[in-house]
């Protein structure tokens, strides 16, 4: 009786060890997200992570998942980003000239202090959709390591393209009417 | 008795420092410096007092117009974790699923110190016991004995 309890217990402790070593390498081996860029980039269209966060602009939540039908132009911004100060009003402008086109640009300020962020908008004149993620849940799930980082998503939710830093430039201003008009002809 | 008395300190030590409150300075109010060493920073995930980048130098700028709006340190946390999440807190929180991060090493140290004491008992025992069909013949015994004795004469 005795023998069979110790091969019990050290069954069990043995599988502990395999668990927490399976876990372990887990970890290392999953990635969280960071591939949706570069997979962008290779034309794989990857499907963008749906979400629904609290909106900065009024009351209420925005969810990703509501915008489908339409090319989504996600931005990921805060108000401490020098970038994002020099690329907020472009994508003002994209908003405007191309809303009725059934483009949404939606803004998703992240790490920063809600009052912050809605000075930010204020000060940029800002009308497109802003939604709010304090703790940044959902950067890990595209892969965001900075700011400002953008994802033009398709009329099904696909990623047709990502921009890693400021859109600031005409070069980048190019790239994303040509992302935009892809993502309207999907 | 001693194994009880030394497991009792255990977890009156660990409860302490678990139960420790926040951070309070001289004068009761509560220490920036303080705050700043039990705060993250959300972007460098380091502690606000060994981060200088722009939230994190926003956040002691918060902490420091709080503390001389009058709030307590408990009420700046609180402020802090709504904006930032749980993540915020250097340290996890004492209440709901934080909890278990200060439950399961007290657990598992006193898991760990009952067998320590369990297996040193076990192996004491074994030691004091006699072996057993390995008694001495009398008749050697003697001879022993008188052979130690004449040595020692």
């Amino acid at each position: 009786m005795a023998r069979r309890a110790r091969l019990v217990l050290q069954g069990v402790a043995v599988g502990l060890v395999v668990l927490l070593l399976g876990l372990l390498v887990w970890k290392l081996v999953r990635s969280p997200g960071g591939d949706l860029a570069a997979a962008a980039d290779r034309g794989d269209r990857p499907r963008a992570p749906v979400f629904t966060l609290p909106r900065l602009d009024r009351s209420g939540k925005l969810s990703l998942a509501s915008l489908r039908g339409k090319a989504v132009v996600v931005n990921f911004w805060a108000s401490w980003c020098i970038p994002c100060k020099d690329e907020a009003p472009y994508l003002e402008q994209v908003w405007l000239d191309r809303r009725a086109e059934g483009v949404v640009v939606l803004g998703v300020d992240a790490k920063d202090f809600r009052s912050d962020a809605r000075g930010f908008a204020g000060r940029y004149d800002l009308t497109y959709p802003l939604a709010y993620d304090g703790p940044g849940a959902t950067l890990p799930s595209y892969g965001v390591t900075g700011f400002p980082e953008t994802y033009v998503l398709d009329r099904q939710g696909r990623v047709v393209e990502a921009f890693v830093g400021s859109i600031d430039s005409s070069q980048e201003h190019v790239r994303l009417r040509e992302a935009i008009d892809r993502a309207l002809r999907s | 008795m001693k194994l009880a008395a030394s497991l009792a300190m255990l977890v009156a030590l660990v409860w302490a420092a678990a139960a420790a409150g926040p951070a309070v300075g001289a004068q009761g109010r509560p220490s920036a410096a303080q705050l700043e060493s039990e705060l993250v920073c959300p972007v460098c995930e380091t502690t606000l007092d060994q981060s200088d980048s722009p939230i994190a130098e926003r956040m002691k700028a918060f902490i420091r117009a709080r503390i001389a709006a009058g709030d307590s340190a408990k009420q700046i946390e609180d402020k802090l974790v709504a904006q930032f999440g749980p993540g915020v807190l250097a340290t996890p929180s004492k209440s709901g699923f934080g909890l278990l991060a200060w439950l399961v090493p007290l657990l598992a140290g006193l898991v760990g110190a009952v067998a320590v004491a369990l297996l040193v008992r076990t192996w004491a025992r074994r030691r004091a016991a006699p072996v057993p069909g390995r008694v001495l013949d009398p008749e050697l015994e003697r001879r022993v004995d008188e052979e130690l004795a004449r040595f020692e004469g």
